[in-house]
């Protein structure tokens, strides 16, 4: 069900854990539908994303995300940052089952708020960045045929 | 890689040699049409009603009473909609519970939509139906009551004869969905007062695509599938010779051995129970500790998530089972597990493990070092777990 980049991802998923003093932190998603992502940002005074890191309750995909989203962004700008798009995400990981495409969007949602919350601080406002959602939800669900 | 440990059965069992070597025949010699009048047919004829006498003495049942259906659902289907139709002038309300299999709850939904009123009785936080709020659900156009043997998540099993007593003493059919009971506990139709049963032969060692619905003789019931005189007229279709051949001694083997196995499955359910319950921190048991399935151990684990669990146990060669969204296909985690109370964050955090007698005890602990090492490492990685120990600081 998962490609081989999902499953490396998950399997070895890169910067996990968290950053002390962080710069900025984004948490996303509710336990009720079994996603939760939390990304630390480390942002130099040059506006440059120097460290990355994640932490996430959820399924392969959600992990995976995480990991790749975290992997995109560091190093980067912030301007450069907000162009990491959930499709971004989903293309680097060779795509995901339908039924996990809101696993990337809780990414994309996960590093805009750890930006929020790094502009927040700062007083500064970042282009494009609007406040984060508290909750994602995939669209709408399917009503079941009986 | 080591051998996989196959720790599923709920979901399919491993079809037993003795069952394939049963049906081959009926594959090549005898593949005759039982409704033919040559010997190739007859000799086909001759194996489905044997087959039917073997399953019939199971239970304590009439030959003349066992159905042949492609499956479980089938059979809950089958018997939902044709005795809701059949005693529609009688009344359009059924009773059953909030832990059924989807086979019965989604049939139930389809009659709702068709003018009949369903109530769905709560089970208490073990998954035992509540029997007071099953009695005050009664009414005058009460049709059927269809409470599950045993559950197939959490493996709870009903106090069915109770409930047999309450639906006869009201003059309501009660149906029983048995997929999981039975070939796995002694079930007697007449003791228990049942009136209809669902059982599906991969669940006991059999193939898959053959099931029975027994029916007791004196119930209105229509005719499910419309054709040919096959199953008195109940269920038109040629007969899957082969597969009702394989229910038959898949039967006849696990009733020969229903306590030996019986106790080598709680043997090995109790050991997986025990030592996770005492290694593996933030956990619970879900499902009734005595009341329960031989086979059947279903913990939740607080802060992480299912399939997370499952891939991770998947990759040591584990094949294991969760009620997490992400395992059912839907953003909701296990009806079965909110029902029996649990949150939606611990309900998706749950891993369901079903033994077979032909596991051992070596596998065994070698699933709980699998488990205690997975769930901690999922755990590092969950915001949920770090916010927890922050708080406990």
């Amino acid at each position: 069900m998962y490609s081989e980049k999902v499953m490396d991802h998950f399997q070895n998923p890169r910067n996990v854990g968290e950053i002390e003093n962080a710069s900025g932190i984004g948490t996303v998603g509710n336990a009720k539908c079994g996603d939760i992502m939390r990304i630390y940002l480390d942002i130099d005074d040059d506006g440059i994303i120097r460290d990355c890191k994640f932490k996430t309750f959820g399924c392969g995909a959600a992990v995976a995300t995480s990991s790749m989203a975290t992997e995109l962004v560091k190093g980067k700008s912030i301007e450069e940052a907000m162009k990491v798009t959930n499709k971004a995400v989903m293309e680097a990981l060779d795509g995901l089952p339908p039924v996990k495409v809101h696993c990337s969007l809780l990414a994309e949602e996960a590093i805009h708020a750890a930006l929020w919350d790094y502009a927040k601080k700062h007083g500064i406002e970042i282009e494009g960045l609007e406040e984060p959602k508290a909750d994602i939800h995939e669209g709408e669900e399917d009503e079941e045929e009986y | 890689m080591e051998q996989p440990i196959y720790l599923d059965n709920a979901a399919t069992t491993k079809t037993a040699p003795e069952v394939v070597e049963a049906m081959l025949p009926y594959f090549t010699e005898h593949y005759g049409n039982p409704s033919s009048i040559y010997s190739i047919g007859s000799a086909a004829k001759e194996a489905v009603t044997q087959a039917r006498e073997k399953i019939a003495a199971t239970l304590g049942a009439r030959t003349n009473e066992i159905y042949f259906t492609g499956g479980g659902s089938e059979a809950d289907n089958w018997a939902l909609v044709a005795t809701a139709e059949a005693y529609a002038a009688k009344g359009k309300h059924i009773i059953t519970s909030k832990i059924e299999h989807h086979a019965v709850l989604h049939t139930c939904k389809y009659l709702e939509k068709r003018g009949y009123e369903v109530t769905y009785v709560d089970v208490d936080e073990n998954g035992i139906l509540k029997l007071e709020d099953l009695k005050r659900a009664i009414r005058p156009d009460t049709i059927l009551i269809s409470v599950m043997f045993a559950n197939n998540e959490i493996g709870t099993v009903q106090p069915v004869r109770e409930i047999g007593v309450i639906a006869r003493e009201h003059g309501i059919l009660f149906h029983t969905d048995a997929v999981q009971a039975y070939a796995h506990l002694p079930i007697d139709v007449e003791d228990m007062k049942i009136d209809m049963l669902s059982a599906s032969g991969h669940k006991f060692n059999g193939p898959k695509g053959i099931g029975f619905l027994y029916i007791r003789t004196g119930i209105k019931i229509r005719s499910f599938l419309h054709g040919g005189q096959q199953e008195r007229g109940r269920r038109a279709g040629t007969e899957n010779v082969p597969g009702i051949v394989g229910i038959g001694r898949a039967a006849e083997l696990a009733f020969s051995k229903l306590q030996e196995n019986g106790a080598k499955e709680k043997m090995l359910r109790d050991h997986l129970i025990k030592r996770i319950g005492e290694e593996v921190p933030y956990c619970r048991l879900n499902g009734d500790a005595k009341r329960r399935l031989a086979n059947n151990v279903n913990y939740s684990f607080r802060f992480i998530e299912g399939e997370s669990l499952l891939i991770m146990l998947d990759m040591k060669g584990i094949c294991a089972s969760s009620g997490s969204a992400c395992t059912s296909g839907s953003l909701d985690p296990s009806h079965v597990l909110l029902a029996i109370g649990l949150p939606h964050e611990t309900a998706h955090g749950s891993l369901r493990l079903t033994v077979s007698a032909a596991n051992t005890m070596e596998e065994m602990d070698r699933v709980v070092d699998a488990v205690k090492e997975i769930v901690g490492r999922l755990r590092e990685m969950s915001p949920l777990y770090e916010d927890f120990i922050k708080k406990q600081k």
